[in-house]
């Protein structure tokens, strides 16, 4: 018998520690899965965030950095601009890159380091216990905002894809969900062409995978997803929001 | 023939590959794996279309998916 | 040997981590050290290098975690409250065993203090700096020969550890044009095994510092306590300066400040005072047996900086209350003269009190006004 479907040698199989439902394992996957399919596992180097995939560097069979919380992009940076034949990608969560690691992220994008980065927004802390994330949305109760997140009192959640797409540099930037099997299918092939934009040298390329925590939101898996449908999808939409090949880019001023 | 083969000792009863089957032919165990979990457990084999889409859906790389002979590549992943 | 040139000592601090094989410079703007990154941002990329300016002195600190993972060497400069915000990544790459070269040009403070001279980060530079029980080696050059020759040898030693190591200036050095001579070095490959490189034909590795596991996290820090402590055998350096034997006072001082009492003990020789001076290069470890050893045949101690006493604390301890330990200081970018110096000392030798820093600033203000 042929194995279709067989496990991925981009991830080292042992079990992981998420939660019964949780996507992040879904994620390491594909992005593991995505590292073996472009041959590139033995020149991968993966940086692992603060936040519930921190010890993301026990699950991915690649040479592995730990970052301080937010600086993924930092290290990536470093490690890039030193050895640019190395392949190179952040794993974050909401926490992590959105809030503590804003600057290192638009930074890094504005600068259009030639790395990729997975960013896994799951609207909620949820290594820490569940407090309100950048990206919690309005009137979602967490451990920190018990009556559900006041916009008035601590604004809007970030749509993070959205403020890269202001920068002028060239960007690879695309917002999938992770919630069911189609869009799963769909969150593949954006983080192939993540992985292939940097392997071609061409830009920053950043993939935002909505994912769910079953555990934080107090929902089983099934209803999870169905809370990430109808409430995430609708204020986080999906899709390409920019890409490398987007529009003829306006010269700049030169004085004559 | 498709095949669907899930690692009861991985799997953490999630259901979400249960819900993701096109053919329902997914459930649960009525025994707990040894983390304490009702594994997911595989109905009714015959009638797997071998989508893959449990196996792509699975968190904890529980589920692997086997062929005999030949198939239709039902989409792209 | 090298030609002789003149430079700056922020170039010949930039220069010299070349020299020392230095791939990639990443840092942000802070006077009195913004010279280093100018002069790297020309130089690095006629060499092959890559020099990046970073959006904080968080980001390059971290950009600099990220390569030195990568098995490079690597570096970066910065000056007091810049150095405070790279202590996020400095402990984290003592924790994952990280080696890199950090300069502080350290300006007065707290706060955003002022731009010129200051020792007021020693305890911050010797004790660690950040969270964690870890060390970091420090080296105080007192000239802009010494900068550069320390800097070479700061990449040694931090390969050599897996550690970060910190070279501590001030605006003085910095700023100060001297000739320097770059000594030809043989400079060794230190191969890297553990760096993420591409796990090709080998397991992955693995660049950490989070050991969940109690006992495990224990042994790491006792692990970690092993190499502080063999650098604290082998890394010691200091200079003895002037008389040695009897002495009616030993002065005690490291970096600029040492090198206006050098001026002093010269004044005070032709004099007839018997005065020696000790200077610790190595701030971290500190030269304490050594010190010990130079104060033994001496009356009195006075301990010399431009902070309201750090490095005190430790000359004290080196001396295990076998000799008095007085204590004269300027702040606020003022260094204090050689004639200074000698006035304060001469106090202590007469077994006068010397002056607390307030009182001998109102003096000098009312003197002057």
């Amino acid at each position: 018998m042929e194995l279709v479907f067989k496990n991925t040698t981009g991830l080292v199989s042992v079990p992981r520690h998420y939660c019964p439902g949780c996507t992040h394992g879904v994620i390491h996957r594909m992005v593991a899965e995505v590292i073996e399919e472009l041959g590139v596992r033995e020149s991968a180097v993966g940086i692992s965030p603060v936040g519930c995939s921190v010890i993301a560097y026990n699950y991915f069979n690649c040479d592995m950095q730990q970052a301080a919380h937010g600086r993924a992009p930092a290290l990536a940076t470093g490690i890039k601009r030193v050895r640019p034949d190395l392949t190179v990608f952040t794993y974050q969560g909401d926490g992590d890159l959105a809030s503590i690691g804003t600057a290192e992220t638009v930074q890094a994008a504005n600068r259009g380091e030639k790395v990729t980065v997975i960013f896994v927004n799951n609207a909620i802390y949820g290594m820490t216990g569940g407090q309100m994330a950048p990206t919690t949305m309005p009137g979602q109760v967490t451990t920190t905002s018990p009556a559900g997140r006041d916009v008035n009192h601590c604004g809007y959640p970030i749509r993070v894809v959205e403020l890269l797409a202001t920068l002028r540099t060239p960007a690879y930037l695309v917002r999938v969900s992770a919630h069911d099997e189609v869009h799963l299918v769909q969150a593949k092939q954006a983080i192939r062409k993540a992985f292939r934009y940097q392997l071609e040298g061409r830009c920053f390329s950043f993939v935002e995978v909505l994912s769910i925590c079953p555990t934080n939101w107090g929902l089983s898996p099934a209803e999870a997803s169905q809370w990430l449908a109808n409430t995430m999808i609708p204020y986080y939409p999906l899709g390409e929001i920019k890409t490398p090949d987007d529009g003829p880019v306006t010269e700049a001023h030169h004085a004559q | 023939m498709p095949r669907v083969l899930i690692d009861s000792v991985l799997c953490k009863g999630c259901e979400r590959c249960v819900g993701a089957c096109p053919q329902r032919i997914l459930g649960l165990s009525k025994e707990l794996n040894a983390k304490g979990y009702y594994p997911a457990l595989v109905l009714h084999q015959p009638r797997c279309i071998g989508c893959c889409l449990c196996a792509i859906t699975c968190p904890d790389s529980a589920v692997q998916v086997g062929l005999n002979g030949n198939q239709y590549k039902l989409f792209e992943y | 040997m090298g030609e002789k040139k003149l430079l700056k000592g922020c170039e010949a601090i930039g220069e010299a981590a070349i020299q020392a094989g230095a791939k990639a410079f990443f840092g942000y703007p802070i006077t009195p050290q913004s010279e280093v990154p100018e002069y790297l941002s020309k130089r690095l990329p006629e060499v092959g290098g890559v020099f990046l300016q970073a959006e904080s002195e968080v980001a390059a600190s971290n950009m600099l975690y990220g390569a030195a993972g990568a098995g490079v060497r690597i570096f970066t400069t910065t000056s007091s409250p810049g150095y405070s915000l790279m202590q996020e990544a400095v402990s984290y790459m003592a924790g994952s065993e990280l080696p890199c070269v950090i300069v502080n040009i350290v300006r007065g403070g707290p706060g955003l203090g002022g731009i010129l001279p200051g020792q007021g980060d020693y305890k911050q530079a010797t004790r660690g700096g950040g969270h964690g029980d870890y060390r970091t080696p420090v080296l105080a050059p007192s000239t802009v020969q010494e900068a550069a020759d320390l800097m070479i040898d700061a990449f040694d030693i931090a390969d050599k550890y897996r550690n970060p190591v910190l070279v501590l200036g001030d605006g003085l050095i910095g700023q100060m044009m001297e000739p320097v001579e770059f000594k030809q070095r043989s400079t060794q490959v230190v191969e890297k095994p553990w760096a993420t490189t591409g796990a090709k034909g080998r397991p992955p590795n693995i660049v950490n510092s989070l050991y969940l596991d109690a006992p495990t996290l224990e042994r790491h820090n006792i692990k970690l306590k092993a190499k502080y402590d063999a650098i604290e055998k082998d890394e010691r350096r200091w200079e003895e300066y002037g008389n040695t034997g009897k002495l009616d006072i030993l002065l005690v001082a490291y970096g600029t400040v040492a090198r206006v009492c050098k001026t002093a003990v010269d004044e005070m020789t032709k004099q007839g005072i018997r005065v020696g001076l000790f200077r610790p290069i190595s701030l971290y470890p500190f030269p304490d047996a050594e010190l010990r050893s130079a104060a033994r045949q001496a009356k009195a101690i006075l301990d010399i900086e431009l902070s309201t006493g750090q490095m005190i604390d430790d000359v004290k301890a080196a001396v295990e209350g076998r000799v008095p330990v007085h204590y004269y200081g300027r702040v606020g970018g003022i260094v204090c003269t050689p004639e200074e110096v000698a006035f304060h000392a001469g106090r202590v030798i007469k077994g006068e009190q010397v002056y607390t820093i307030g009182e001998y600033a109102g003096l000098v203000t009312a003197l002057t006004a």
